[in-house]
C-alpha cells in the first residue's frame, strides 16, 4: 500500500509540471506588454521597467518559465501590488476559508447524494424515487449563485434565522458556533448541484449493479435483501461512484467562487475574481497553481481509496 | 505448392515497463510455429482458451503484426501486416456474427465495401456480384436493405460468410464460426461452408475449441497448447490415436454419449501462467508422464508415424 | 428519426422540456417583431418599478431600463453563447477523442496525458485564468467555457471510440480494404454520433449556466450589453431592497436550464439502446407473481414444478418463455433439462426460487413445490430462508456470479451465516472445509483469494462449494460448465457426480449439450419453445427418441470419433416466443407435420416414465 501511494505521488509530478506549463502558457496569451497590463494605465514608465525586470520579461520564454518555477518551488509566488503583500501569504490565508466551505459542502454532497441515489434505486419508480428525482432535477438546474441569493432573502432577511453573509460576526463571535451559523447557508447552496449529480450517478450505478449476476447469486444464497443492497451492490457501485466524487470535488471548488462572492466569504475564489478585475495577475497565477496542485493531491487520495476498495486494481 | 505456408510465426506482447527497473519479458501468445495448408484442404486448429488460436488467426489475415516469422500464400510472401493487401487472398469469418457487422450500416453497404475497395468494381458489376454471392449462401436479396439487428445469429453468420466471399479470397480463416450458434443452426452453417469450399475451390483454416466439430470438418488438425503446436495429424486419427498426452486428455475430456463419466484429471489443476511461463514443456505440470527432462527442456515437434507430428519427450504409444 | 421522436415524446417530462425551450426560442427569435422598449435606454426617474407597472410588465431595474426587454435580449444572448460554446467544445473534443481512441498507442497516450492535465484543474480555475489573460468580455468567456469543456468531450468520446475500434466490424472493414480515414468517417462516426449528441444535450444546460456564472462575476458580458448572468450580477446589490430585479433573470436561467436538462435526459434515454427496451430497471428481490387459474394440488415429491407459466412483459410484447412446464425430481436423482437458447430451460430453473429478473419476468401460473410447500407466491422471508438452504443454485459464468470485491472465504461464510447462527471463525473453518470438499488444492490459503485471482475452473468449484454450504436437498445447476474449457468441464462434471452420489443430492441440470446429459443425468426433459416436448430415462431418449425434434437435434450434434462428414441440420429457425403458431411449435420445421399438428394444444402423453408431445411420434411408447 505504501508503495502504491508513493507510486501515485511520483506519477503526480509530471501532472504538476503540466499544470504550471498550462498556466504559464495561458498567461503568456496576455495581449501587449504584461507589465503594463498588470500595472494598468496608472503605471509610470519606471514602474513598468522595474516590473519587467522583476518578471524577467527581457529573457526568452523558456528561461522565464524556469525562473518562475524555481521561485515557486522556494515558496516565492511574487508580490501582489493591489494587496501589497506576498501572494503566498494571501493565498494560504484565503485557502483556509475556502477549505472550510468546500470541505463541508463536499461531505454534504457525498453523503446526501449517495444516500439519495441508493434509496432511489432500491425503490425504483416508487414514491421515494420520484420525489428524489424531482428534487435532484431542481438541484442541478438552479444556478448556485441564484440559490444562494434566494436563501439569503428567505432565511436571513425574512426569517432572520441566519446571518446574511461573511464568515464570522463582525462584533463578538469568532467561535466555532458563530462559524457554523455563517457556514450553513453557503455550504448548502454550494452542495446543491453536486448532491444532485452524485445522487443521479449513484442511482444509475446502483441500478446497473443490481442487474448483475452476483446479486442474483447473493439472493440465491438467501442473503437478506437489505444486505444485498447495502453490502453487495453498494460496494461495487462505489467503484464507479468514487471517481465521480473526485470530479465533484473539483466542481465544488469551482462553485465556491460564486458562493464566496454571494456570501462575502473570504476565500480564494473571491480573491481570484477581485484580482482579475484589478488585473493583479500574479495573484491569479499563484492562486490557480496552488489550488490546482492541492486538487491533484486530493485526487491521488481518491485513487488510493479506490485501490483499497477494489482489489482488482494492481497496487 | 501449398495454399498457405507459415514459418516460425510468433507473437510476443510486450509488457508495460514498471516505474523502476527493466521491462519484464513479453507475453508469448504464439510461440514460433510452422505449418502449411494444401490447396482445397481444411486445416483444423483446436485448443482451449488462452492457447493463442485467436492471435494466430489475426496474424494470418494481417490484422496483427507478427513479432517474427513469415506468411506465404500460394508461394507469395506477404509483407508487413496490411489488411487490404491480405484481404484479396485471405479473408476472415468472425466468431460473433452480430458484432462483426456495423450496426448502423445496411447489409448492402457491408457487402459493397470489399468489392469497391479491394477490387474497384463499378456499381452494376457490384450489384451482379452481390446477387451471385447471396444466392450461393442461400440468403434472400431483400435482406440487403436491412440492418444487422434484424437478423438471427445463423443469418448474420451467413452474411459474414458472404462478405468474406465477396473479396474472392483463396483462403478463409474461420475463427470459431459456429460457437455462438445453436446446434440446429450450427449444422446448417457447417454444411454451407463445406458446400462453398468445393464450389469455389477454397482453402479453410478452421479454428475452434469443439473437438467433434473440428473432426467433422477437417482433413488435418493442429492441436495448440499454451501458444505452441503440440501435435499435428490426420483428423480421422489424431483423437483416436493421439501421441501427445494433451491431445489424449482433450479427447478423453470431451463428453460423449455412451461413455461413462470419469475425470481424466482428478485434482484441481492450475493452468500455466502466461506472465510466468514454466521452463520446459508447458504441459508438464498436468502430465502424469512428466519427468525432470520435461520440466527443463522444451520438446520439439517430431515426426511420429506416418503424417503425425507431436512435441513430446515421452509420446503415447498406440 | 421519427422513431426517435416518438420515443422522445413518449417521455412526458422530456416533452414538457421541449415545449418550454421551444416557446423560449420562438420568443427570443422574434424579438424584433415584439413591441419592446430599447433594453439599454436608461430612465433614472423610473428606477426600480415593480412588476406589472404601467408600460413595464416586469418592472424596471436600477437604471430604469425595462426588465422584460432586457430579459428577452439577455436570454437570447445567453442561449446563443451557451449553445455556441457547447458546439465548439463538442466538435473539438470529439475530434480529439476519436483520433486518440482510434489510433491508440503512443498518439493516444500523449493526447490523453494532455487532456488529463487540463482535467487536473477544477474547471473554473482554468476558465478564470483564460479570462484573466484575455481580459473580461463575453467572447472571452465563451472561449473559456468552451475550452474547459473540451477535455470532457475528448475523454468521453475516446472511451467510446476505443470500445468501438476493438469491435470486430472495424477489423472486418480493414479486411474489406478500407483506409483509416474512411473507417473513422463511415464506420466509427455514425456509431459515435449518438454519444456526442447525448453528451451535448446533457451538458449544454450546464454550459449556459457557466457562461451566465462568468457574467455574474462581472467577467463575461460588459455593460450596457447584458446576458442573464450579468443582469443577476448587477441586481445583486439591490437584492434585499428590490428582489424582483434578481428573481426575474434568476428564474429565467433556472427555467432554461431545467427544460434543457429534461429534454437532454429524454434524448439520452431515447438514443441509448439499453434504456430503450426498459432494460435498465432493477430486478426485484423475488420474481413478480400474477397467477391466473387454480394452483395445482400438492404432491409428495421432493421438488415438483407443476404447470409453470413464466412470461416476459417487454413493452407491449408478452414473451411466453415457459408455457406449462411440469417436472419433478427425487432425492439422489439427476434430472437433465436440455434445449437450445430461448427454449425456456433457464427460466424454468430460475422460476423455482423466484430468481427470474422482474421486471420484465412475471410468473403467471402453476406452482413450484418443495416437499409439498408452494414456493411461488410464498412470502419473501419464507422464500429467503429456503434459498441456498434447501434449494441451491450453481450458475453459468463463475466470474460474473461471484462478488468481485469480496474474498471467496467471505462469500462462503456469508452464505452459511445467512441461514446459521455461526461465529466468523466457525464460518471460516466451515468455508475451508467446503473448499476441501470441492477439491481445491491449498484450501487454507485459497480461502483468502479474490475471485479474479482464480482460474475459471477454480471459480466454478467455489460456486459449487457455495451451493453446498448449507447442505441443501436440491441443487439447480444452470449450464455450470458452458463457460469452461473441455478439460476443466470434465473435472467439474465428475465432481458434481461424486457429490450427488455421496450426499444423495437431487440435481436439476440445465444444459444444451447431449454429451453432458448422457454422462450425468438419470432422466432428461427436452424443451422447445417453452414446453417440454419429450421426457424420459436418458438412455431411452438418446437411443430411441420419440419426438421428431429430439431425434433431429441429436442428429445435428457431431460426435467425436465420427470422422469427416456431412451433418444433419434442421431447416428454419426457432419460433419467436410472442408469436407462437397454434398447435405444435415445431411443426413449421418438421417434415412429418400434418394439418392436425397446427391446430389446438397437443398434450404430453405416453407412459409415466417416457412421455412425448407429438401426434406422430418416431416410435410407439
Amino acid at each position: 500500500m505504501g508503495g502504491y501511494i508513493l507510486k501515485r505521488l511520483i506519477s503526480a509530478v509530471p501532472v504538476l509540471f503540466g499544470i504550471t506549463i498550462i498556466v504559464f502558457l495561458i498567461m503568456s496569451l496576455i495581449p501587449g506588454d504584461p507589465a503594463t497590463a498588470i500595472l494598468g494605465s496608472y503605471a509610470t514608465p519606471e514602474n513598468v521597467e522595474k516590473l519587467n525586470r522583476e518578471l524577467g520579461l527581457d529573457k526568452p520564454m523558456v528561461q522565464r518559465y524556469f525562473i518562475w518555477l524555481g521561485n515557486m518551488l522556494t515558496g516565492d509566488f511574487g508580490r501582489s501590488f493591489s494587496l501589497n503583500r506576498p501572494v503566498i501569504d494571501e493565498v494560504l490565508e484565503r485557502f483556509n476559508a475556502t477549505m472550510i466551505l468546500s470541505g463541508t459542502s463536499f461531505l454534504l454532497c457525498s453523503i446526501l447524494g449517495i444516500l439519495a441515489g441508493v434509496i432511489s434505486a432500491a425503490r425504483q419508480y416508487g414514491f421515494a424515487d420520484k420525489a428524489i428525482t424531482f428534487v435532484v432535477l431542481i438541484g442541478i438546474s438552479v444556478p448556485s449563485f441564484f440559490l444562494g441569493m434566494m436563501m439569503i432573502l428567505l432565511f436571513a432577511v425574512h426569517l432572520r434565522w441566519l446571518p446574511v453573509s461573511g464568515m464570522y460576526a463582525i462584533y463578538g463571535g469568532g467561535d466555532i458556533s458563530d462559524l457554523i451559523r455563517h457556514l450553513i447557508m453557503p455550504a448548502l447552496a454550494l452542495a446543491a448541484v453536486a448532491t444532485g449529480v452524485v445522487a443521479r450517478l449513484s442511482r444509475s450505478a446502483m441500478l446497473e449493479v443490481l442487474r448483475q449476476d452476483f446479486v442474483r447469486t447473493a439472493r440465491a444464497n438467501g442473503v437478506p435483501e437489505r444486505r444485498v443492497i447495502m453490502g453487495h451492490a453498494l460496494r461495487v457501485a462505489m467503484v464507479s461512484i468514487l471517481p465521480v466524487l473526485g470530479i465533484q470535488a473539483g466542481f465544488v471548488l469551482s462553485g465556491a467562487v460564486y458562493i464566496e462572492i454571494v456570501f462575502q466569504w473570504p476565500g480564494v475564489g473571491r480573491m481570484l475574481v477581485d484580482a482579475i478585475l484589478a488585473r493583479d495577475l500574479l495573484v491569479v497565477q499563484g492562486g490557480v497553481v496552488f489550488v490546482a496542485a492541492c486538487y491533484v493531491l486530493f485526487n491521488i487520495a481518491v485513487d488510493v481509496a479506490q485501490s483499497l476498495l477494489d482489489p482488482r486494481i494492481k497496487t | 505448392m501449398p495454399a498457405l505456408k507459415v514459418e516460425h510465426l510468433a507473437k510476443t506482447y510486450p509488457q508495460k515497463r514498471p516505474l523502476f527497473g527493466a521491462a519484464p519479458p513479453g507475453v508469448r501468445a504464439v510461440r514460433p510455429m510452422s505449418f502449411q495448408v494444401e490447396t482445397g484442404e481444411t486445416l483444423g486448429v483446436v485448443g482451449e482458451s488462452g492457447c493463442g488460436k485467436s492471435t494466430l488467426a489475426r496474424m494470418l489475415v494481417g490484422l496483427l503484426e507478427p513479432t517474427e516469422g513469415t506468411i506465404e500464400v500460394e508461394g507469395k510472401a506477404l509483407g508487413t501486416a496490411d489488411p487490404s493487401e491480405f484481404g484479396k487472398l485471405i479473408q476472415y469469418v468472425f466468431q460473433d456474427p452480430q458484432s462483426s457487422l456495423n450496426p448502423r450500416k445496411t447489409i448492402r453497404q457491408v457487402m459493397e465495401a470489399p468489392l469497391k475497395r479491394l477490387h474497384g468494381m463499378a456499381k452494376p458489376a457490384r450489384k451482379r456480384r452481390i446477387a451471385e454471392i447471396f444466392a450461393s449462401v442461400n440468403l434472400r436479396e431483400e435482406f440487403l436493405d436491412r440492418y444487422p439487428h434484424e437478423f438471427s445469429g445463423g443469418q448474420a453468420q451467413r452474411i459474414g460468410i458472404a462478405r468474406a466471399l465477396a473479396a474472392s479470397p483463396r483462403i478463409i480463416i474461420l475463427d470459431e464460426p459456429v460457437s455462438a450458434l445453436d446446434v440446429s443452426v450450427q449444422a446448417q452453417v457447417l454444411n454451407l461452408l463445406a458446400d462453398l469450399k468445393t464450389r469455389f475451390g477454397l482453402t479453410y483454416l478452421f479454428i475452434t475449441h469443439d473437438l467433434a466439430v473440428v473432426e467433422a470438418v477437417s482433413e488435418r488438425i493442429v492441436v495448440l497448447y499454451f501458444g505452441a503446436v503440440v501435435e499435428i495429424g490426420r483428423a480421422d486419427r489424431i483423437f483416436a490415436s493421439p501421441r501427445h498426452p494433451y491431445t489424449g486428455l482433450l479427447a478423453e475430456s470431451a463428453p460423449v454419449v455412451g461413455r461413462s463419466l470419469k475425470a481424466p484429471e482428478q485434482k484441481g489443476i492450475e493452468l500455466p501462467d502466461p506472465l510466468n511461463p514454466p521452463s520446459g514443456c508447458a504441459f508438464a505440470g498436468r502430465c502424469p508422464r512428466a519427468t525432470d527432462l520435461c520440466r527443463t527442456r522444451e520438446p520439439e515437434l517430431k515426426q511420429m508415424g506416418e503424417d503425425q507430428l507431436a512435441a513430446c519427450h515421452y509420446p503415447l504409444e498406440n | 428519426m421519427s422513431a426517435f421522436l416518438t420515443l422522445l415524446f413518449r417521455n412526458r417530462l422530456a416533452a414538457l422540456g421541449a415545449v418550454v425551450i421551444a416557446a423560449i426560442l420562438i420568443l427570443v427569435l422574434n424579438i424584433p417583431l415584439l413591441p419592446l422598449h430599447d433594453p439599454d435606454v436608461t430612465a433614472t426617474a423610473d428606477r426600480f418599478m415593480r412588476p406589472f407597472a404601467e408600460g413595464h410588465l416586469l418592472g424596471t431595474d436600477h437604471l430604469g431600463r425595462d426588465l422584460l426587454s432586457r430579459l428577452l435580449h439577455g436570454t437570447r444572448l445567453s442561449l446563443a453563447v451557451g449553445i455556441a460554446a457547447a458546439l465548439i467544445a463538442a466538435a473539438i473534443g470529439s475530434a480529439i477523442g476519436i483520433f486518440a481512441g482510434y489510433f491508440g498507442g503512443r498518439t493516444d497516450n500523449i493526447v490523453m496525458r494532455g487532456v488529463d492535465m487540463l482535467m487536473a484543474f477544477p474547471y473554473i480555475l482554468l476558465a478564470l485564468a483564460i479570462v484573466a489573460a484575455l481580459g473580461p468580455g463575453l467572447m472571452n468567456a465563451l472561449i473559456a467555457v468552451a475550452a474547459v469543456n473540451v477535455p470532457f468531450f475528448a475523454r468521453n468520446i475516446r472511451g467510446i471510440t476505443v470500445g468501438l475500434a476493438g469491435r470486430e466490424f472495424v477489423d472486418a472493414a480493414r479486411l474489406a480494404g478500407m483506409g483509416h480515414i474512411r473507417i473513422v468517417l463511415t464506420e466509427l462516426l455514425p456509431n459515435v454520433l449518438p454519444v456526442i449528441v447525448i453528451a451535448m444535450s446533457t451538458t449544454v444546460g450546464w454550459m449556459i449556466l457557466e457562461t451566465a456564472g462568468l457574467s455574474f462575476l462581472g467577467l463575461g458580458s460588459q455593460p450596457p450589453q447584458a446576458d442573464l448572468g450579468s443582469m443577476l450580477g448587477e441586481a445583486r446589490s439591490a437584492m434585499i431592497s428590490h428582489p424582483h430585479t434578481s428573481i426575474v433573470p434568476g428564474l429565467m436561467i433556472f427555467l432554461i436550464v431545467m427544460s434543457i436538462n429534461l429534454l437532454g435526459d429524454g434524448v439520452r434515454d431515447a438514443l441509448d439502446p439499453r434504456l430503450r427496451s426498459g432494460a435498465l430497471s432493477r430486478p426485484r428481490a423475488t420474481t413478480l407473481v400474477k397467477r391466473h387459474g387454480d394452483v395445482p394440488p400438492a404432491t409428495d415429491e421432493l421438488l415438483a414444478i407443476q404447470d409453470l407459466h413464466t412470461e416476459f412483459h417487454v413493452g407491449k410484447r408478452n414473451l411466453r418463455a415457459v408455457d406449462g412446464v411440469s417436472l419433478a425430481v427425487r432425492p439422489g436423482e439427476c434430472l437433465g433439462v436440455i434445449g437450445e437458447s430461448g427454449s425456456g430451460k433457464s427460466v424454468t430453473a430460475l422460476s423455482v426460487m423466484g430468481l427470474v429478473a422482474s421486471p420484465p419476468g412475471v410468473i403467471t401460473g402453476g406452482a413450484a413445490r418443495f416437499q409439498g410447500e408452494d414456493l411461488i407466491g410464498a412470502p419473501y422471508e419464507s422464500l429467503r430462508q429456503k434459498r441456498g438452504n434447501r434449494v441451491a443454485y450453481i450458475f453459468q459464468d463463475p466470474l460474473s456470479t461471484l462478488h468481485p470485491l469480496y474474498r471467496v472465504g467471505q462469500q462462503l461464510a456469508e452464505a452459511i451465516r445467512s441461514h446459521n447462527n455461526l461465529s466468523n471463525t466457525e464460518a471460516r473453518v466451515r468455508a475451508i472445509q467446503l473448499l476441501n470438499d470441492v477439491r481445491i488444492p491449498n484450501a487454507k490459503s485459497r480461502v483468502d483469494d479474490y475471485p479474479h485471482e482464480m482460474s475459471g475452473g477454480m471459480r466454478q468449484r467455489v460456486g459449487i462449494a457455495m451451493a453446498l454450504a448449507n447442505e441443501p436437498d436440491v441443487i439447480i445447476a444452470d449450464e455450470p460448465t458452458t463457460a469452461l474449457d473441455v478439460t476443466v468441464q470434465a473435472q467439474i462434471l465428475s465432481l458434481l457426480d461424486d457429490l450427488r452420489r455421496e450426499r444423495g443430492l437431487a440435481i436439476i441440470f440445465i444444459t444444451h449439450d447431449f454429451g453432458v446429459v448422457a454422462q450425468l443425468c438419470d432422466r432428461v426433459a427436452v424443451m422447445y419453445a417453452g414446453q417440454i416436448v419429450e421426457e424420459g430415462p436418458t438412455q431411452a431418449v438418446l437411443d430411441a427418441p420419440a419426438h421428431p425434434y429430439t431425434k433431429r437435434l441429436i442428429a445435428c450434434v457431431p460426435e467425436l470419433g465420427g470422422g469427416r462428414r456431412e451433418l444433419a441440420a434442421i431447416p428454419g429457425l426457432p419460433p419467436v416466443l410472442d408469436d407462437l403458431p397454434p398447435g405444435c411449435a415445431f411443426a413449421p420445421r418438421c417434415s412429418k407435420a400434418a394439418k392436425r399438428c397446427r391446430q389446438g394444444e397437443i398434450p404430453l402423453h405416453g407412459p409415466a416414465f417416457h412421455a412425448v408431445r407429438c401426434l406422430f411420434p418416431e416410435r410407439a411408447l
